[in-house]
C-alpha cells in the first residue's frame, strides 16, 4: 500500500525492497539502534539477539522452501547441524572461520541438494516422509562419523576471528551475526523479486501452469532445497563458533519442528516474519519463564497447586501459540506487523 | 493472409485405459490464421489442447510444431519454442501480483539465476528484469489491466482474471497461443473485449491462435477456419460457413433444425 501523492516514475523507483523513503529511513534507524545494542544491553540479552540472529537465518531457508516453494521438510535441524559440524571442521582443518562458515553453507547446499532430490517426483505427505528421513539419516550419521562429528564426545570449535581481532564475547560476534543476517535477509529479498524467486512461487501455486510457462519443475524444487540448506548451514555455522561446542544430541526433531513453528508463527512467505518467527520462538519462552517466577509462590500458584508443574509451561505455551496462531492468524506475524503499519498510516482515521 | 503450416497433428489417438479421448485426429493450423475447435461437452477438444501444450502425450500419432516434432518433448521445453496457452478453469499464481503473474510469462526469455538474481545490483539481473518490466507493461496496456497490476491474481473478479491469464500467455511471446474456451462465463460486454483482444493479437501482434469456444457466433465472426470434434473424432473442418452448412455438425453439434443453428 502507498501513501498519498507517491507516485512512481519509473519501472525501478517500483521494484525496490522498501517501498518509500520512510521506510528506508526508519530501516537504517532500526539498523543504527540494533548496532548500539552491544553497549546498551548486557551478555544475556546480547545472546538472546544473537540466537535470534542465527535461528532466523536458518528459519528464513525453510521458509524459502516451505512457504515460498510450497514444499515440506522435517528435516531442516539435521541441516542445521551439518553446517554447525562441517563449519567446525572446516575450522579443525585450519581454514579460518570466517571463510569456514560460507564453506559450510555451501556443503550443506550440496547435501540439501542430494536430499532433496525427490522432491522433485514426490509432494505432499510422500515429501514430507522422504525429509523425516533425511533427518535421521543425517542424525545417525552424526552420531557414527567420528571423523566428521567427533562421535558421541561432540566437537569443540574455535571463535571467529578477523584480522587477528577475536569476536570471542557476545559484545562482538553479535556484530557477526547481524552482518549475516543482513546479507542473507537481502539475498532473499533479492531472490523474491527475480526470476527465479518467481519461479518458486509459481511452483507453489499452480504448478501445472508453471510448467507451461517454461518452468522446470524437477529444478526449481531440487533447487530450493538447496537455497534452504544452504541457509540451514550459514545458521548452524553461526552457532557452532557461538556456543563453540557441537554436539549430535541438539539436532534433533523437535528442533526440526520448532524451525516449522518459526515459519508458521513468523508467516509463511514472508521474508521478513521468518525473523519475527525466531524472535518469538527465542524470546516467548524467556516470557513465560520470568511469568513463572513471578508465580511461583504466589496466590495463584497456592490455589491451583502449580509448584514443579510451572516448568512445563515453557512446553505447553509453545504449543498453545502454534494453534492459536494457525487459528487466529494463519500469515503469522508479518501479516500482523503489516496491519498496524497500516493502522498507524491512517491514524486517528481508520480509512 | 494464411501461410505455411505452423502445428500439424497427424494421426493423434489418446487412450486413458479403455476410453478414447481421441481417435486419428489430423489437422493442421496455418500461421496467421485464427482456428477453432468446437464440439459437444467431452468430445476431446480440451485433450487435443493439452496434447498440443504438452499436458498428455499422444497414445499414438504425431504432433509437429514447425516442422519439429514435438509429440514427446518435455512440457517446460515447449515455452522457448514459442507455444503458449490459456486454461479453461483459472489456471493464475493465486498469490502473487498480476504483475508478477506476467512476469512469469517472461521466465524463457531472461537469463539471470537465482545467483545472480540474488545479488540484484551485481550481474545485470536489475537491467534484465527493468527491460521485462517494460515488455510486461505493454502487455498490461493492451489488455487494459493497469487497474490492478499490484493486485493479487486471487482476488481478481472472474472476467478480469480471464484477462490476466491471457495476458501472462502473451507475455511469453509465443508464435501460436492456444485458449481453452478464453470467454467462457464471460457476460456479452466481457466476450466482446475478448474478442477484439484475440483480434489484435491475431492481426497486429501477429499471432496465430488456436481457440476452442462454445459461444458460436464469436467462434463463426473471429476464426478463419473451424474444425469439429465429436466423441474424439474430427467430423469436419473448413471455414466457418463450410462447417456450418455440414449436416455432420448439424447433427452433432447445432441440433436437427437450421432455426436454431442460426
Amino acid at each position: 500500500m502507498n501513501p498519498c501523492g507517491d507516485f512512481r516514475t519509473s519501472y525501478a523507483a517500483d521494484m525496490t525492497i522498501f517501498p518509500t523513503r520512510n521506510s528506508r529511513l526508519a530501516l537504517f534507524a532500526g539498523l543504527l539502534v540494533l548496532c548500539c545494542a552491544p553497549l546498551v544491553f548486557g551478555r544475556y540479552e546480547l545472546s538472546l539477539l544473537i540466537q535470534i540472529g542465527f535461528l532466523g537465518i536458518a528459519a528464513l531457508g525453510l521458509n524459502i522452501l516451505v512457504g515460498f516453494t510450497g514444499q515440506i521438510s522435517i528435516g531442516h535441524a539435521a541441516f542445521f547441524g551439518f553446517g554447525a559440524f562441517s563449519s567446525a571442521g572446516f575450522a579443525g582443518m585450519g581454514v579460518p572461520v570466517a571463510l569456514a562458515i560460507p564453506l559450510a553453507g555451501l556443503v550443506t547446499a550440496v547435501v540439501g541438494l542430494f536430499f532433496g532430490l525427490p522432491a522433485a517426483r514426490l509432494k505432499g505427505l510422500y515429501l514430507a516422509i522422504a525429509t523425516l528421513a533425511a533427518q535421521f539419516i543425517l542424525e545417525d550419521f552424526f552420531a557414527r562419523a567420528r571423523w566428521f562429528s567427533g562421535g558421541v564426545a561432540g566437537r569443540v570449535t574455535e571463535n571467529f576471528t578477523l584480522f587477528g581481532f577475536r569476536f570471542d564475547r557476545e559484545e562482538t560476534y553479535f556484530y557477526v551475526v547481524l552482518a549475516w543476517v543482513i546479507i542473507m535477509f537481502v539475498m532473499a529479498a533479492n531472490l523474491m523479486r527475480s526470476r527465479d524467486g518467481r519461479a518458486l512461487i509459481a511452483v507453489r501455486d499452480h504448478y501445472l501452469s508453471a510448467e507451461v510457462m517454461g518452468i522446470n519443475l524437477a529444478y526449481y524444487r531440487t533447487l530450493s532445497f538447496g537455497i534452504a540448506s544452504f541457509y540451514a548451514g550459514i545458521g548452524g555455522a553461526l552457532y557452532a563458533h557461538y556456543i563453540l561446542f557441537v554436539s549430535v544430541e541438539a539436532f534433533n526433531i523437535l528442533f526440526s519442528i520448532q524451525f516449522l513453528a518459526m515459519v508458521i508463527i513468523g508467516g509463511l512467505g514472508s521474508v521478513m516474519g521468518s525473523l519475527m518467527g525466531a524472535a518469538f520462538m527465542v524470546l516467548m519462552p524467556e516470557m513465560v519463564q520470568s511469568a513463572a517466577q513471578a508465580l511461583q509462590g504466589g496466590a495463584i500458584d497456592r490455589a491451583l497447586n502449580l509448584g514443579n508443574s510451572l516448568n512445563f509451561l515453557r512446553e505447553m505455551a509453545i504449543g498453545a501459540a502454534i494453534i492459536l496462531f494457525l487459528i487466529f492468524e494463519p500469515d503469522g506475524l508479518a501479516r500482523r506487523w503489516r496491519l498496524i503499519k497500516a493502522y498507524w498510516k491512517l491514524y486517528p482515521y481508520s480509512h | 493472409m494464411p501461410g505455411d503450416p505452423i502445428l500439424e497433428a497427424e494421426g493423434v489417438s489418446l487412450r486413458f485405459g479403455g476410453v478414447r479421448a481421441l481417435t486419428d485426429v489430423s489437422f493442421a493450423v496455418r500461421a496467421g490464421e485464427v482456428f477453432s475447435i468446437i464440439g459437444p461437452n467431452g468430445a476431446g477438444k480440451t485433450s487435443m489442447v493439452n496434447c498440443v501444450s504438452g499436458r498428455y502425450r499422444p497414445t499414438e500419432g504425431r504432433i509437429r510444431f514447425e516442422g519439429q516434432d514435438i509429440t514427446r518433448l518435455p512440457t517446460n521445453r515447449r515455452a522457448a519454442l514459442g507455444l503458449g496457452r490459456t486454461f479453461q478453469n483459472l489456471a493464475l499464481f493465486g498469490h502473487m501480483s498480476v504483475l508478477d503473474n506476467i512476469m512469469v510469462g517472461r521466465h524463457h526469455l531472461m537469463g539471470a539465476g537465482f545467483l545472480r538474481g540474488m545479488v540484484h545490483w551485481i550481474g545485470g539481473a536489475r537491467q534484465e528484469e527493468l527491460r521485462h518490466r517494460a515488455a510486461v507493461e505493454e502487455i498490461i496496456d493492451f489488455l487494459e489491466i493497469q487497474h490492478v497490476r499490484k493486485a493479487p491474481a486471487g482476488t481478481l473478479s472472474y472476467g478480469l482474471r480471464k484477462r490476466v491469464e491471457l495476458a501472462r500467455a502473451v507475455a511469453l511471446r509465443p508464435k501460436l497461443i492456444l485458449l481453452d474456451e478464453p470467454m467462457a462465463g464471460m457476460n456479452l460486454e466481457e466476450k466482446e473485449d475478448m474478442a477484439r483482444f484475440i483480434l489484435d493479437l491475431n492481426q497486429e501482434w501477429g499471432m496465430t491462435v488456436l481457440m476452442i469456444e462454445h459461444d458460436m457466433g464469436v467462434v463463426m465472426d473471429i476464426s478463419h477456419r473451424v474444425m469439429v470434434l465429436d466423441f474424439g473424432r474430427r467430423i469436419a473442418e473448413g471455414s466457418p460457413d463450410e462447417v456450418m452448412a455440414d449436416p455432420h455438425v448439424k447433427k452433432a453439434y447445432l441440433g436437427e433444425l437450421d432455426d436454431e443453428a442460426a
